[in-house]
């Protein structure tokens, strides 16, 4: 257990040492939010309308972003191969890489969404369910990435190829977030959304670090 | 019967005996294909409202059906290189792959093909057509990182986890997709209840399901022959075959 706790304080040490890393993904993050009333025209009928599916989008693409850099640099100088060789449980090591990798970035979304939502005149219900539904969903979104940065390790041009093997199995996540707060800012009951959306959530802090841990040793045997 | 499945896990028997199932099978797809193209194009009833279009069923059932049988196989032929390593398994998926994603696409195009004159419209964001559509993005995701680095054994077990992960996400998709939105009417066949359709008409599909499944298996076959000469092209007994 110790090892998960310290692993989540170095990979922090090593964000806060970096802001770059954290600040860059949210910075996109924003400057893709702000293009869409740019482009649509301020209306806010029309900008209200679209909100939840840019919001998510926006959230999507910016995990998509920093999950690239998950492993890259522990791979390229050396450590992940010293914590495979290290009598501490790998698979401890990636629970702690996603949790620190989530705090910087999901939850720090999650945190700022209202600020979105205000951008597009959603109602006070509608920004509930947003800081609720990405709150359940950044991080599977974590989770499910932190496959597809392990899987391309050793494999050029990483980040692009992430984006195409991770992006379908985002979907439900999309699906299910979207019609939450949709359903939500039409002032109806969306337990059913969040109950789903946590499923998702629970079968993926079961499974995908088992994957990624794989990932991890087989990107690392050649 | 279980030496045999143990022969077939290694290249050169695999090689062999596929050898003399093949020019059987060819010869099978190629007589099923062409009694289903006559049977469904030629002689099988229009439908009362679509006409003629209805044919277009002929191949995209067919194509969809035998589309997500390969990512079935391709997924299990992953599962199966993770636990055993066994060679074959990797060539297998690597194979499915490219002819699971043509067959998705055919079925996506001649779906829209169909979709124009029946529904008015090329393409609907229906959750049939929307699943289809990531299954394509499955496969493409599976290809590409199987063609990041060519022959490495350590790429082909990430893909295999690639495949693995997918599957489990596929039930998943369809369901989150099929409750968000469905226009795309149930499917043509299942095990439990007899179709709806006349036999004239399904009868020609069936005939064609089993063309489509005979013709992947053909082209599986080949290309997993194909690729075990190009893997084992310095071992003996591949330069001591005349005909290559």
């Amino acid at each position: 257990m110790n090892i998960l706790l310290l692993t989540v304080q170095r990979d922090l040490l090593l964000y806060v040492r970096q802001p770059g890393d954290i600040f860059n993904p949210l910075a996109f993050s924003l400057l893709v939010i702000s293009l869409f009333p740019l482009g649509l025209g301020p209306s806010s009928d029309t900008l209200n309308e679209i909100s939840a599916g840019i919001i998510w989008v926006a959230a999507l693409l910016t995990t998509l972003f920093s999950i690239d850099l998950m492993f890259k640099e522990d791979y390229e100088d050396g450590t992940l191969e010293q914590m495979i060789l290290g009598k501490e449980s790998l698979l401890l090591v990636v629970y702690g890489k996603i949790i620190a990798q989530w705090l910087v970035g999901g939850l720090v979304i999650t945190l700022l969404s209202p600020l979105f939502g205000l951008m597009f005149y959603v109602n006070t219900d509608g920004i509930v369910a947003t800081v609720l539904a990405l709150m359940l969903a950044t991080p599977t979104m974590t989770l499910i990435g932190s496959i597809g940065a392990a899987l391309t390790l050793g494999v050029n041009k990483g980040g692009v190829l992430i984006t195409i093997l991770i992006l379908p199995l985002y979907l439900p996540l999309l699906i299910l977030g979207v019609a939450m707060i949709d359903t939500a800012s039409a002032g109806e009951n969306y337990t059913g959304h969040a109950l789903w959306l946590a499923a998702i959530l629970a079968i993926s802090i079961g499974f995908a670090p088992l994957a990624t841990e794989q990932g991890i040793r087989i990107s690392l045997s050649e | 019967m279980g030496n045999l499945f143990h022969r077939l896990g290694s290249p050169r028997p695999f090689y062999e005996i596929s050898g003399i199932v093949l020019p059987s099978v060819g010869i099978l797809t190629l007589i099923s294909l062409a009694v289903g193209f006559i049977w469904a194009l030629g002689i099988a009833p229009p439908d009362y409202q679509q006409g003629h279009s209805v044919r277009i069923m002929y191949i995209h059932v067919p194509a969809a059906i035998v589309a997500q049988s390969s990512y079935m196989m391709m997924a299990t032929a992953g599962a199966v290189f993770l636990i055993w390593r066994i060679k074959i398994a990797d060539m297998a998926l690597q194979c499915a792959a490219p002819i699971g994603a043509s067959l998705t696409f055919l079925a996506l195009v001649t779906g829209a093909i169909w979709g124009k004159p029946t529904w008015g419209t090329w393409w609907v964001w229906d959750a049939r057509l929307t699943s289809t559509l990531v299954l394509l993005f499955l496969f493409i995701g599976v290809i590409v990182l199987r063609s990041a680095k060519e022959g490495s054994e350590s790429v082909g077990r990430a893909t295999a986890i690639l495949a693995v992960v997918g599957l489990i996400n596929l039930p998943i998709i369809k369901f989150s997709v099929d409750w968000w939105f469905t226009l795309h009417q149930p499917s043509s066949f299942s095990l439990t209840e007899s179709p709806s359709m006349p036999p004239e008409m399904w009868l020609p599909l069936l005939v064609m399901v089993v063309g489509f499944y005979l013709f992947f298996f053909f082209i599986w076959t080949y290309r997993v022959r194909t690729e075990i000469l190009k893997r084992e092209h310095r071992s003996q007994w591949v330069r001591s075959i005349d005909d290559i």
